[in-house]
C-alpha cells in the first residue's frame, strides 16, 4: 500500500544551496518510495559522500552516509546480508565514477538487486566545484580556474560495458519522470543504474537549469522564454529498452548497440529514460544455487546458537572427521 | 638402534612438483600412530619451479616449532639436497636420486646415503599396472615412494602407511589409490633392505595414546575458519592475498554452513561490504594480510564512528609492501593498534596456537557486538601454513555474546516507551552509563536509525555540537574502559613455566612466537635456567595492571618477537613505562626454530645479551 510521502520526509532540514538540483532528486526518491509502499523498515539507503551524499538523513528509513565512492560496497553488503531489504545507493558522480570507479565497475558484475541513482552534476560540490569525471575537455565552470584538462567518460556506456542490466537517465527537475525511472529501477530484479542529470547553480553555470530546458532569457526584460529544450524522453520517441529474450544474443546485441549509441546524444539533443533492460540472474539467485536455503535463512537470520544457553549450534564434527588422525 | 621420542623429517622441492601432499601424507601416517604433529612450510611467492620444502616434527609430547636440524631429508633433486644437507644430523639420512645425483654432491661424511632410483621403481609398477607408456605421467609417484621410503627405513609399520595412502587418494583421485598403495609398498621394501646395510639407526614405532582422546591434524587457516563458523560468521568478504585467501576458500567449499563468501573488487570493497551485512544483525568478518589491511583503514574508521561490529582477520606476512609475500613476520600490531584518523575504539588481539585460532574466534565476534566496535584478529602466516595435530574442537566450551543487541520485541516495546511507534523515535547512539548504546539493526521494525562517519547526534544525524561532540566521543572511547575492565585476565595474558616467583627471566611473546618458547620451558629448566613465558593476547585495550603486575616481579625481562623494532615491547613500554631489558628479534621471514631461540635465552640469562638476531633458516 501506497505510503504518505510525508512518512518518507525527516525532520532534518537539507543544506543545500537555493536552486540545487539535489532538491529534485531527493522529493522524486521520497515519492518513488513512498508509492512502492513498501514498510519503511525494509527499506535501507546509502550514499558516499558530497553534497549529494547527506541524502539519507533526510529519507526516514534505515539510512547509512558512508565513505567517499564506497555506498555502493556498503550496500551491496546490507542486501546480501539481508535480502529482504529494499536497498538503495545514491550518491555523487565524483564519488561513483572517480574514488568509487572500482566499485562501479566490479559491482555491475555481480549484478546484486538494487537500485544506484547518481546526482550527475559535472563538479565535486562539496568541495567548491572541481571537474568531475562528466565534465567535458575544455569545458569550463566558473568555479574551475583554468578549462578542463581532462576527457570525461559517459556513465552510461561505461556501465552497459561493465554489465549494469538496467540503465537510465532522468533529470532532476523532471520529478514525476525521475520518480517513475526510480520505481522501474527498484521494480527491475538486478543491478540498476539511474545517472541524474543534476544542475549545481553554486558551480557549474554550464549545466544549468536553463540550459537543460532551453531556457532563454531576455536581459532587456527578464522575461524567460522556453525553446528547443534540451532534455527529452525516450520513451516518446518508441524508444524500447527491454531485451525480451535474454538468451537471444542477436537481440541483447543489437539493444545493446543501440543504446550505446543512444548515450552518446549530447549538446543540442540530451535523450532521459530507460536505455537498456535485460533480465539475467541476480547475486541471490546465484547465491541460491548454491545455497538452497539462501532466502530462507540469509545471513543476517541465520540461527547459529540457541537463544537460550548461548551455546553454539553449528556442528563441525564432518569436517573434523576430515582432519582425524587418532 | 635408537627409538626416537621425536622425529623430524624434511622434504623439499620444486614449487607445484607435491611437496605439500608428501609431508600431508608422512604427518597422517605418523600422527595415526600415536604422535603430536608439527609441520611447517616455506614457499616463495611463486607457482611453479623455486625451491620449497616442509619440515614434519614428530613428537612424543606436544611441538608447536620447526627446529633446526632434522633425521631424514628426503629429496628429489639437487637443489634440496644442497640448501639442507647440513642440516641433517650426523647419524641421519638422506634420500636421494641415484639417476641423477652425481657422486660429489653427497657431501657429508656422517650422514646414511639412501640411494632411490625412483624411475626405475615406478617403471616397476607401471609395467605391473600395464602402464608402461605412462611412467612419465606417472613420475609424480616419487612422493609417495619418498614418504614410504623414509617410513621404511625408520621400521614403521606399513600397514599404517597403505591405509594412509588409501585414504588420501580415495578422497582426491580414487582411480589412483591402488597404484599408489603398490607403489608404496615396492618403495618400502626397496629402501628397508637398503638401509639396513647402510646402518641407518633412528626408529619410530606406534606409541599409545590415552584412551578415548580424539586428535585433529589441520592447519591455522583451517582452524580459524572453523572458528568463525562456530562463532557464528555468516557473511565474510575478501580479496585474494597470501595468506589470508585460504580461510575464505575453505569457508566458500562449505556451502552447507550457510556462510556467503563474497570475492571483493578489493579490500576497500571488502571492509565496507562487511560493515554493510553487519548491519543488518550478521556477523560479518574479512580476512586480509599487511597490503590489504592498509586499504581497509578508512573502512575501518567508519565502522569506529558508527559503533558497528565487524571482525578483521590479519594474516601477518613479512612487509612492509609486498615485503616477503609468503614469509612470516609479526609486523602489524602498531599498524593494527593505530591506523586511522581520529580516536576510535578497537579491540586488537592475537591468537597464539593453532587451538586458539579456533577458540578464539568467538571471542573476536563476542567482542566486536558486546563493545560495538571493530575488531582486529592477528594471525600469521607462520601458524596459518603450519598443520597441528590438536584435541578435537569442543565448540561447547564456547558461548555467545550478542552484546545490547534488541530482539524485535524488545525494540518495539523501547520505541513505544519513547512516545509512539513510529520511525525515528530510536536512538541508535542513546548516552547510556556503560557507553553502550541498546543495538538494532537494518531491517527490524522501530528501529529505523542514520549512521554516517560526520560526528553525530544520538539518533545518528550530523553534527559539529561542540559538547555534543566531547559526550560522543567520550561515550566511544570509554567502550574501552569497561572492556579492559569486563574481560577476564586469561583472556588477557596467558603463562606458562616457572612462577613469578621462582623465574629467573620473563619471556613477553605474543601470537605463534610462543610457540618456540613453549617447546624450551621444560629443556632450560634441565639447564637450571628457569623461564615464565608471557603470552599477550589482548593489546587494546591494553591490561596495564595485569603487566605492571608481571612486570614488577620479573628478575630479566626479554622481549621475544618475529619483528625489527620490538614492537610489542614498544607497546608495554608505552602503556607501562616498563622497557624490556633484552631482546631476541628476527625478521628473515623464517619462523624463529626451537633451537635458536634456547640459545637465545641462554644467552641472555647466562651472558647478559642485550639483543639476539636470529637468522636461521633457508
Ligand atoms: C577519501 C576522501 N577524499 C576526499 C574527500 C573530500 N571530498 C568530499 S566530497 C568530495 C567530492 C564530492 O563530489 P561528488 O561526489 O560529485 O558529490 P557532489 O558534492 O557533487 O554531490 C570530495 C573529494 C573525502 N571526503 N574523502
Ligand atoms: S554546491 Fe552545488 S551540488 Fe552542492 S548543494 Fe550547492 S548547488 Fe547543490
Ligand atoms: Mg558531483
Amino acid at each position: 500500500m501506497a505510503l504518505n510521502v510525508k512518512e518518507v520526509k525527516t525532520e532534518i532540514v537539507s543544506d543545500w544551496c537555493p536552486g540545487c538540483g539535489d532538491f529534485g532528486i531527493l522529493n522524486a526518491i521520497h515519492m518513488a518510495i513512498a508509492d512502492l509502499g513498501k514498510p519503511l523498515h525494509k527499506v535501507a539507503v546509502f550514499s558516499g559522500i558530497g553534497c549529494s551524499g547527506k541524502t539519507p538523513h533526510f529519507i526516514n528509513s534505515y539510512a547509512f552516509h558512508t565513505l567517499h565512492g564506497r555506498g555502493l560496497p556498503f550496500a551491496i553488503g546490507a542486501k546480501l546480508a539481508n535480502p529482504e531489504l529494499t536497498v538503495l545507493s545514491v550518491g555523487g558522480d565524483g564519488d561513483g565514477y572517480g574514488i568509487g570507479a572500482g566499485h562501479f565497475l566490479g559491482s555491475a558484475r555481480k549484478n546484486v538487486d538494487l537500485t544506484y541513482i547518481v546526482f550527475d552534476n559535472a563538479v565535486y560540490g562539496l568541495t567548491k566545484g572541481q571537474a568531475s569525471p562528466t565534465l567535458h575537455r575544455n569545458e569550463k565552470p566558473k568555479s574551475l580556474p583554468m578549462p578542463n584538462i581532462n576527457d570525461n567518460i559517459n556513465p552510461l556506456n561505461v556501465a552497459l560495458c561493465a554489465g549494469y542490466t538496467f540503465i537510465a537517465r532522468g533529470y532532476a527537475y523532471d520529478v514525476k519522470h525521475l520518480k517513475e525511472l526510480i520505481k522501474k529501477g527498484v521494480e527491475h530484479k538486478g543491478f540498476a543504474l539511474i545517472d541524474v542529470l543534476q544542475p549545481c547553480p553554486t558551480y557549474n553555470n554550464l549545466y544549468t537549469k536553463e540550459w537543460f530546458e532551453g531556457i532563454e532569457e531576455n536581459e532587456e526584460t527578464g522575461a524567460k522564454t522556453k525553446k528547443n529544450p534540451r532534455v527529452y524522453k525516450l520513451e516518446d520517441t518508441g524508444w524500447d529498452p527491454v531485451v525480451k529474450n535474454p538468451n537471444n544474443m542477436e537481440e541483447v546485441e543489437h539493444k545493446m548497440s543501440k543504446a550505446f549509441l543512444k548515450a552518446q546524444e549530447w549538446g543540442d539533443r540530451i535523450p532521459i529514460g530507460v536505455f537498456y533492460q535485460i533480465r539475467t540472474q541476480d547475486y541471490g539467485e546465484r547465491l541460491a544455487e548454491r545455497m538452497p536455503s539462501y532466502f530462507k535463512t540469509p545471513p543476517a537470520k541465520y540461527p547459529y546458537y540457541d537463544p537460550k544457553t548461548m551455546k553454539p549450534t553449528t556442528d563441525v564434527s564432518e569436517v573434523l572427521k576430515g582432519y582425524q588422525v587418532i | 638402534m635408537e627409538y626416537l621420542k621425536e622425529l623430524v623429517w624434511l622434504i623439499g622441492g620444486p614449487q607445484g612438483s607435491g611437496v605439500d601432499s608428501s609431508a600431508s601424507t608422512f604427518a597422517i601416517a605418523v600422527a595415526s600412530g600415536g604422535y603430536h604433529i608439527f609441520g611447517s612450510r616455506e614457499y616463495h611467492s611463486n607457482i611453479m619451479g623455486e625451491h620449497s620444502y616442509y619440515q614434519i616434527r614428530a613428537s612424543e609430547k606436544q611441538a608447536h616449532s620447526p627446529v633446526n636440524k632434522v633425521h631424514i631429508l628426503a629429496t628429489f633433486e639437487n637443489e634440496t639436497l644442497h640448501i639442507h644437507q647440513d642440516s641433517v644430523l650426523p647419524g641421519g639420512a638422506v634420500l636421494y636420486d641415484e639417476a641423477t645425483t652425481k657422486p660429489e654432491e653427497l657431501k657429508r661424511k656422517d650422514v646414511v646415503w639412501i640411494p632411490i632410483h625412483y624411475m626405475e621403481l615406478i617403471k616397476q609398477v607401471a609395467v605391473e599396472f600395464g602402464r608402461e607408456k605412462d611412467t612419465q605421467k606417472l613420475a609424480v609417484m616419487r612422493n609417495v615412494l619418498s614418504v614410504s621410503a623414509s617410513l621404511a627405513i625408520l621400521e614403521y609399520p606399513f600397514e599404517i602407511l597403505a591405509r594412509t595412502v588409501e585414504a588420501f587418494f580415495k578422497a582426491k583421485k580414487p582411480k589412483l589409490a591402488k597404484i599408489n598403495v603398490r607403489a608404496a609398498e615396492i618403495a618400502y621394501n626397496y629402501a628397508r633392505d637398503k638401509a639396513v646395510n647402510l646402518g641407518f639407526n633412528y626408529r619410530i614405532k606406534p606409541i599409545p595414546t590415552p584412551p578415548g582422546e580424539r586428535r585433529i591434524l589441520l592447519n591455522g587457516s583451517q582452524a580459524a575458519a572453523l572458528g568463525k563458523i562456530v562463532a557464528g560468521c555468516r557473511f565474510q568478504t575478501y580479496y585474494p592475498i597470501t595468506p589470508a585467501s585460504d580461510e575464505s576458500e575453505f569457508l566458500e567449499s562449505h556451502p552447507e554452513f550457510g556462510v556467503v563468501v563474497v570475492q571483493c573488487e578489493d579490500e576497500i570493497s571488502s571492509i565496507c561490504m562487511a560493515v554493510g551485512g553487519a548491519e543488518t544483525g550478521v556477523r560479518a568478518s574479512t580476512a586480509t594480510s599487511g597490503p590489504g589491511f592498509c586499504l581497509m583503514v578508512e573502512g575501518m574508521g567508519w565502522s569506529g564512528i558508527n559503533e558497528v561490529p565487524v571482525v578483521i582477520y590479519d594474516y601477518q606476512r613479512a612487509g612492509p609492501s609486498t615485503g616477503l609475500p609468503t614469509r612470516f613476520e609479526q609486523g602489524d600490531l602498531k599498524f593494527a593498534l593505530y591506523a586511522g584518523h581520529g580516536d576510535f575504539p578497537r579491540i586488537v588481539m592475537a591468537p597464539g596456537d593453532t587451538e586458539e585460532y579456533f577458540y578464539f574466534g568467538m571471542d573476536a565476534f563476542n567482542y566486536a557486538e558486546r563493545y560495538q566496535c571493530p575488531v582486529i584478529f592477528l594471525l600469521d602466516k607462520n601458524l596459518a601454513n603450519s598443520t597441528k595435530t590438536v584435541s578435537w574442537f569442543d565448540p561447547n566450551q564456547l558461548t555467545v555474546d550478542r552484546g545490547a543487541l534488541l530482539s524485535d520485541e524488545e525494540l518495539l516495546k523501547m520505541v513505544h516507551s519513547n512516545g509512539g511507534s513510529q520511525n525515528g523515535k530510536y536512538k541508535r547512539f542513546q548516552f547510556t552509563e556503560s557507553g553502550i548504546s541498546p543495538r538494532a539493526v537494518a531491517g527490524q521494525e522501530g528501529g529505523v536509525f542514520w549512521n554516517t562517519g560526520d560526528e553525530h547526534n544520538e539518533y545518528g544525524h550530523i553534527t559539529e555540537d561542540p559538547m555534543l561532540r566531547l559526550k560522543m566521543m567520550e561515550k566511544r572511547m570509554g567502550k574501552l574502559d569497561l572492556a579492559e575492565k569486563e574481560i577476564p585476565l586469561h583472556k588477557k595474558i596467558k603463562t606458562y613455566g616457572a612462577s613469578a616467583k621462582d623465574a629467573d627471566c620473563l619471556a613477553v611473546t605474543w601470537g605463534s612466537m610462543k610457540g618456540p618458547i613453549l617447546d624450551v620451558l621444560a629443556d632450560l629448566e634441565k639447564e637450571g635456567i628457569k623461564v615464565r613465558l608471557l603470552q599477550m593476547i589482548l593489546m587494546s585495550p591494553f591490561p596495564v595492571q595485569e603487566m605492571m603486575e608481571e612486570l614488577n616481579q620479573a628478575k630479566l625481562k626479554i622481549g621475544v618477537e618475529m619483528n625489527y623494532s620490538a614492537q610489542l615491547c614498544g607497546l608495554i613500554r608505552e602503556k607501562t613505562g616498563v622497557a624490556m631489558d633484552s631482546f631476541i628479534l628476527k625478521w628473515t621471514g623464517r619462523a624463529m626454530t626451537r633451537d635458536e631461540v634456547r640459545d637465545g635465552l641462554r644467552n641472555i640469562v647466562k651472558k647478559h645479551e642485550k639483543k639476539v638476531v636470529l637468522t636461521h633458516g633457508a
